[in-house]
């Protein structure tokens, strides 16, 4: 059975040129980049050159690049670094959004424990929130505003520019937490009024445990894991030189490419929400035209989402759905009840996220398989009985 | 998939009893839509006996196979060892379930007891109540029995 990966928003499946670009680094060059022989250096080089290309892809300085271990550190040593450096000040106000990565949500829930008060933008129905939410709640004495630049679950795409510009005019620093977007759409840290930004390599086809953060000059970065002068003493640690070449050279192609796969791709996503679609009572979540390229987010009323991916990996389709099920709580994704969703129906939804890999054939079995798997679920659904007789009412 | 056994798996693709019975002398629904769970559990009962069940279930993977288990261990059986049939046996029946979807197997058993409730209460037959405590009471907070 051929396996149909549309779980890209999860994580990639690594691009050829990237392992490429990465063995030599654990074959040969095995050197430390702190040591002063010869393989060592040669290590260094090909570390600065990573953070080189890297920086150039989102129009930032090499020294305004640090690696770290994830997208969750860069997130952590980001915001920490913003509410410190506030404190300092006598600001401990944040500002960010309901619908955040955990790898923000918890790091702001610590931070209220520690002092911090932080506002939470609600979510429009459609999964963005606007420039002048950010406005009328900002304060004098505001540390921080994140909010991220594509939503993982829904896909959706935020006025990260607009919102750059309100905090930049308030002389606040803005975080962007750009893990779903970096190498997917057009991030420019300049011209999106962008003070610190968080990325992730493999969600661009580069390896796991690889992440890097900006942090544009004049904005102390506090440094949270002690040990060594590795970047520039922001973060100790012998640099996973393998990873990182392999993270630049994967990021390096994902821009090359950008616009050839998102036009790929968007075709592929529109004919799948467009099929999906035709599913009664069914609906997409977020936004339909301020979306990732590669993001179909569905909800069917009716069914549990864990026992839709449980039939659809059956036929080899690798997916995911915010259903409680899949999160080990009780309660649904949290990003779609910041979108307004009643519980009932955020239990019924079904997450596909494309990568350049994926083929019409693909979109094909999913269009054929998704139908069958919402009717069976729905036939044996005590719910569905109930919403078809009319003892209960469609929500969707 | 590693997340359940070979069991439940078995019972959640190809769910043994799954359907309605029109003329059913009993029926219980248990759970709730907004938590993700809701089984339903229909019962011919003659002499006692339960001589057939079907079940209907909104849920995830183990909420069907639990559904599924539990209509088998009860199908042929007197009503008074349905009643003693509790979450842990349809649990050890299938191999086992994660520690988060042990609620799964306490829904089976409490649709079967609302089930056969819900027979007595149609037939006006005599019954503890203390043995039927009431499921929405404990909605909440299920009391999950676990190794």
């Amino acid at each position: 059975m051929k396996t149909i990966y549309v779980d890209n928003a999860a994580t990639t499946a690594m691009s050829d040129k990237a392992i490429e670009a990465m063995t030599p680094y654990l074959k040969e060059v095995y050197g430390n980049p702190s040591s002063l022989h010869t393989v060592g250096q040669v290590a260094k080089e090909a570390l600065e050159k990573a953070r080189a290309d890297i920086a150039e892809c989102l129009n930032a300085d090499p020294r305004e690049i640090y690696f770290t271990s994830g997208g969750s550190e860069a997130d952590n040593q980001c915001i920490r670094s913003g509410a410190l450096n506030g404190a300092m000040k006598g600001k401990k106000h944040i500002i960010s959004t309901a619908f955040e990565h955990h790898a923000v949500l918890h790091t702001l829930k610590k931070l209220e424990k520690e002092g911090f008060e932080v506002t939470y933008l609600d979510i429009h129905e459609n999964g963005l929130v606007t420039a002048e939410q950010v406005k009328e709640v900002i304060r004098p004495d505001t540390a921080l505003v994140t909010i991220m630049y594509a939503n993982n679950e829904v896909g959706t795409i935020q006025p990260i520019r607009e919102i750059g510009e309100v905090c930049k005019k308030a002389g606040v620093v803005f975080h962007t937490d750009a893990v779903q977007a970096v190498g997917h759409i057009p991030v420019d840290v300049k011209a999106d009024n962008i003070d610190m930004l968080s990325l992730s390599a493999h969600k661009f086809h580069g390896p796991k445990g690889v992440g890097a953060l900006y942090c544009r000059k004049g904005i102390p970065l506090k440094t949270f894991i002690e040990g060594g002068a590795q970047e520039r003493g922001r973060r100790a640690g012998t640099e996973n030189i393998g990873g990182i070449v392999a993270t630049s050279v994967a990021l390096k192609e994902a821009c090359a490419n950008m616009k050839a796969n998102a036009e790929k791709m968007k075709k592929l996503r529109d004919r799948l929400i467009d099929g999906l679609l035709k599913i009664p009572h069914s609906k997409l979540n977020g936004d339909r035209t301020n979306r990732l390229p590669a993001n179909v987010n569905m909800c069917f009323e009716g069914i549990e989402g864990e026992g839709l991916l449980l039939h659809l990996d059956a036929r080899g389709i690798c997916a995911s759905s915010g259903s409680a099920c899949t999160s080990g709580s009780l309660d649904p994704s949290h990003v779609l009840l910041a979108l307004g969703l009643p519980h009932e129906v955020a239990h019924g939804s079904l997450r596909l996220s494309l990568c350049e890999y994926n083929t019409e054939e693909d979109v094909d079995a999913i269009l054929k398989a998704v139908p069958e798997v919402v009717s069976y679920l729905r036939n044996m659904s005590p719910v569905w009985e109930e919403l078809e007789k009319g003892q209960r009412q469609h929500l969707i | 998939m590693a997340l359940y056994s070979e069991k439940v798996m078995d019972h959640f693709t190809n769910p043994r009893n799954v359907g309605k019975i029109e003329d059913a002398d009993g029926i219980g629904e248990v759970g709730n839509a907004k938590c993700g769970d809701i089984m339903k559990i229909y019962l011919k009962i003659e002499n006692d006996i339960i001589v057939d069940v079907k079940f209907n279930t909104f849920g995830c993977g183990s909420a069907i196979a639990s559904s599924s288990m539990a209509t088998e261990l009860i199908k042929g059986k007197p009503l008074s060892q349905a009643l003693e049939l509790t979450n842990k046996a349809v649990a050890e029946a299938l191999d086992g379930l994660p520690a988060h979807k042990m609620h799964c197997s306490v829904l089976a058993e409490e649709a079967i007891r609302s089930a056969i409730k819900d027979y007595y209460d149609r037939h006006g037959i005599a019954y503890d109540k203390a043995q039927f405590p009431d499921p929405h009471d404990e909605e909440e907070e299920h009391t999950v029995e676990e190794d």
